[in-house]
């Protein structure tokens, strides 16, 4: 009963903020919304039992992209003038699309089999070599690490993406452009006050997802956020794309992963398995590199492409 | 137990592409032009090894990563559809790699050295998103290749950074994000239906209820979003021709083979079968994406555009296989099956030396429409062979590659009573030979008066060249190497 | 069973709603933002398949929550590529749509920090 007095309006929450998003006048209006949209997100993930999934959503899901959208808004406004709405007939298409696909998506769902099929169960059994707690960790490091180790190389891909797309006469420099620095400004106490704490936080919540919710990707996007926001308010520059120190940091997390997984040929007999014994050993390093490149990924991704007009 | 031998070559696959990239880019400078040259001649030398042994067992090789096994982890497998792209996208890969010597020699940290540090970056990446789309057979770990598809497809398409660039790839980038989603939106009904997956456990268990047909549409739409199949094409041609030479050759070339490649898997081995009445839209999306995107080539005035739409076209070919392959004749299903394979290969090839040789062929003559290649023919004579011989690939002339794929769909068509399809075939041919004669009469005409077309590089001629003369060559492959088509054939049964 | 029930109409709710602003809104931003409440939709539908897997004594299938975290990561990447684009298409041609009739192509007036 009381999981009706909670969910039903979660969820009514959640097809609002996402109403209100899509029908905001402003841009502003419609970041706002998507931010609501995701905080409500990311409580619907508590109450579906993955809490390092809520971790995500609220970090990565709601914060960071957000950041990324306002800062580009900001940057962009709406144009010289509004654009104008498609026709009425493209749009009337579109919305009898989107129910239908929407209509039938809850159909579906609810004629998928009870009881579920679930690989839970596989999980724990393979759960006890790898010396893990937290099965969403032993499944992301273990069970399917080729993934994870797609998805750290697909960070640095999306770096030198962006970075390849920098006007041409400011290739080299630092990501992102000069920020203005206001050093008595609001955002420049929260520079100087926050990092100490955040980074705290951010290696916590690294460390700690090896038994507990929480992992490398959470941890490195607060630690990003606390890098990033020196820079934001003025007060430090970001180190230069010709700095192989900034590339190395960024590129460690997917190479570490990569030659511990080459590693296991030898000491366990196929790529990314992991010796028993050295598994947690070897899984923690390769945690901390990644968490240190996520940092450093997610830092330049949010600054953007090398912009700045003088040397910083 | 980590799989059959020979496995762990499917992992050098994609480490050895992936290690490259990630060490090009930290080490930068003309250091990450060397590794990326390297590494790619050295993936080729592997993924012929793999070709080469998977013709000697005679069936798929098969690795376990981490020693887990599907469910719960993560299978790679090489059959004869897997090893034959490989093969085809490590020949295109030199050849670029090649003409990067010349086009993009001096990647740097000052300006001038931003497209060059960038296209080093980008080839090995490609390498190993399009290594992870052949060889991984798990749908959500395709999921991530195909985003790593995109990214790198990106970066390459913005190489000179211009501006018309940036509107036509953000177009790109919104179909491809849909697609993508689409997609990812099928994974996860999939998976609540089935607990798994992995592509080999769900061929034998999918039921064609509600979950699973939803997501075979879902799925379906986005890997066709992200083809460029008719009438979701509108994002290519611009993006295609726009790019670089060596870009447009990989686009072209490779990247959308990616998303055919998992869109085969999905249809023949995952959805339960055989669902007759897609297969006959999907071969009627080909059939009008092949005529509609040849007449538009025929009126282009610029030479990229007219390549690009080319592409339209000749992806339609890959769907005719659909229908074919579902009538539930083994001989001309089989037939059907090697077509399709050999259509997506010697395009892969002819294209990427068409897009390479128009790109030698504007820098020699200063003029991108087509009515301004006259004295290319001369300045550039083996640049205007290759993008000839490449044209007659994709016509269908003998020996070619192109004429043996289209042959084989010629006569499953008609075994199996299909007939119209042959007629779509031959029109589609006809009109091909229309914009590739265009194309050459206009490079074999007299220079416009005022202008001297300039020679280019023979490192860059020789290796378009190349490109071209093996997808002629195609045709004249041993049975024992059309042999490779059929391992891991999928077998539909009525 | 019942007790996703209001989760996953939430989730359809919000992929219809993701996928109409992706196909009707003009401005691109507005895209992306669309495309942004059509993933947390999307991942909701994991989440949903996650819950009801529900075994051997874990409140929810490890399996799918992993592959949210990890399309989680790679949906933020795509969207900084998606804005960073839109930023140089402005920036070179101060267009903020993909309309082929889109204002203006000299970039607009800047203030002094920006890059020129």
């Amino acid at each position: 009963m009381t999981a009706w007095l909670l969910d039903l309006p979660l969820a009514l929450g959640l097809f609002g903020a996402g109403a209100a998003t899509l029908a905001a006048r402003s841009l502003f209006g419609a970041v706002l919304g998507f931010i609501s949209t995701g905080l409500i997100a990311t409580l619907v993930w508590v109450r579906l039992e993955a809490p390092d999934v809520a971790l995500t959503e609220a970090v990565i899901g709601a914060a960071a992209t957000s950041v990324i959208i306002l800062y580009v808004a900001s940057r962009i406004g709406a144009g010289p003038v509004p654009p104008a709405p498609p026709a009425i007939a493209l749009r009337l298409l579109a919305a009898i699309l989107s129910a239908l696909v929407a209509g039938l998506l809850a159909f579906a769902i609810f004629s998928l089999p009870a009881p579920a099929p679930s690989l839970a169960g596989a999980v724990l059994e393979m759960i006890g070599p790898t010396g893990l707690g937290n099965p969403v960790t032993a499944v992301l490091m273990a069970h399917r690490a080729l993934d994870t180790l797609l998805e750290s190389a697909v960070l640095v891909f999306a770096v030198f993406v962006i970075w390849s797309m920098a006007p041409e006469r400011r290739w080299g420099r630092a990501p992102g452009p000069a920020f203005v620095a206001e050093p008595h400004g609001p955002l420049a106490f929260l520079a100087r006050v926050l990092p100490p704490i955040g980074i705290v936080i951010g290696i916590y919540i690294a460390w700690v997802g090896a038994d507990a919710p929480g992992g490398k990707f959470q941890g490195g996007a607060v630690l990003a956020a606390m890098w990033v926001l020196p820079w934001i308010a003025g007060l430090t520059a970001p180190p230069r794309i010709s700095d192989m120190r900034l590339r190395l940091a960024i590129a460690a997390g997917p190479l570490v992963f990569l030659i511990v997984g080459l590693a296991g040929f030898a000491l366990a007999g196929g790529f990314l398995a992991y010796p028993p014994g050295l598994a947690k050993s070897l899984i923690l390093l390769i945690e901390t590199a990644m968490t240190l490149s996520v940092a450093a990924a997610l830092a330049c991704m949010i600054a953007g492409p090398p912009e700045r007009r003088a040397q910083p | 137990m980590t799989g059959t031998p020979g496995g762990p070559l499917l992992v050098l696959a994609i480490a050895l592409p992936l290690g490259a990239t990630l060490i090009a880019f930290v080490l930068g400078g003309q250091a990450a032009a060397r590794v990326a040259r390297g590494s790619l001649w050295l993936w080729l030398m592997l993924v012929a090894a793999i070709a080469a042994v998977v013709i000697a067992r005679g069936e798929p090789l098969t690795y376990l990563l981490g020693g887990f096994a599907p469910p719960l982890g993560i299978a790679l497998v090489a059959d004869g559809l897997a090893s034959a792209m490989l093969l085809a996208a490590a020949i295109v890969l030199v050849a670029t790699a090649l003409f990067g010597r010349i086009a993009y020699p001096e990647p740097s940290w000052v300006k001038g050295g931003r497209a060059a540090f960038a296209y080093w970056c980008l080839l090995p990446a490609l390498a190993a998103s399009l290594a992870v789309a052949f060889l991984a057979r798990d749908l959500f770990s395709l999921f991530v290749a195909l985003e790593m598809l995109t990214f790198t497809a990106l970066a390459l398409a913005c190489l000179d950074g211009r501006p018309s660039q940036f509107k036509a790839e953000l177009r790109y980038l919104l179909f491809a994000l849909l697609g993508s989603v689409l997609y990812l939106l099928g994974c996860a009904l999939l998976y609540g239906a089935y607990g798994t997956l992995d592509i080999g456990l769900l061929a034998g268990k999918t039921r064609a209820d509600a979950p699973t047909r939803l997501a075979g549409a879902l799925m379906t739409a986005g890997l066709l979003a992200k083809m460029a199949v008719f009438p979701l094409h509108l994002w290519l041609p611009p993006a295609h021709a726009g790019a670089p030479p060596a870009a447009s050759a990989l686009l072209s070339g490779l990247v959308v083979k990616g998303a055919f490649v998992l869109l085969v898997r999905l249809w023949f081995s995952v959805l339960p079968g055989p669902p007759v009445a897609g297969a006959e839209l999907l071969a009627s999306l080909g059939a009008a994406a092949i005529l509609v995107g040849s007449v538009v080539a025929l009126r282009q005035e610029r030479l990229k555009a007219l390549i690009a739409y080319s592409t339209v076209a000749q992806i339609g070919y890959l769907f005719l296989m659909f229908p074919l392959l579902m009538a539930g004749d083994a001989e001309a299903g089989s037939r059907a099956w090697m077509g399709g394979m050999l259509q997506a290969v010697s395009h892969a090839l002819a294209k990427a030396a068409m897009f390479l040789g128009a790109g030698l062929i504007v820098q020699s003559v200063g003029d991108d429409r087509v009515a301004g290649l006259g004295g290319a023919a001369r300045a550039a004579p083996f640049a205007v062979l290759a993008i000839g011989i490449g044209g007659l690939s994709l016509m269908g002339v003998p020996p070619s590659g192109g004429f043996t794929a289209k042959w084989l769909l010629l006569r499953a068509s008609v075994d199996t009573g299909q007939w119209w399809w042959s007629l779509v075939i031959l029109a589609g041919g006809l009109l091909t030979g229309g914009y590739v004669y265009r194309l050459i009469a206009a490079a074999l005409g007299p220079a416009a008066p005022g202008t001297a077309p300039r020679a280019v590089p023979r490192l860059q001629e020789g290796s378009v060249l190349g490109l071209a003369l093996l997808s002629m060559l195609l045709g004249l492959l041993p049975l024992s190497m059309l042999g490779l088509a059929r391992i891991g054939q999928p077998i539909m049964l009525p | 069973m019942t007790g996703i029930t209001p989760f996953a109409l939430g989730a359809a709710g919000l992929v219809g709603l993701g996928l109409y602003g992706m196909l009707a809104q003009s401005s691109v931003l507005r895209k992306v933002i669309a495309f942004n409440l059509l993933g947390v939709g999307v991942f909701l539908v994991f989440g949903v398949v996650a819950r009801r897997g529900a075994a051997a004594g874990l409140p929810a299938d490890p399996v799918p929550q992993a592959m949210v975290i990890t399309g989680l990561v790679v949906a933020f990447a795509a969207t900084a590529l998606a804005l960073v684009l839109t930023l140089r298409l402005h920036q070179t041609t101060g267009a903020v749509t993909l309309a082929e009739d889109a204002p203006a192509e000299t970039p607009p007036a800047k203030p002094a920090t920006d890059a020129a």
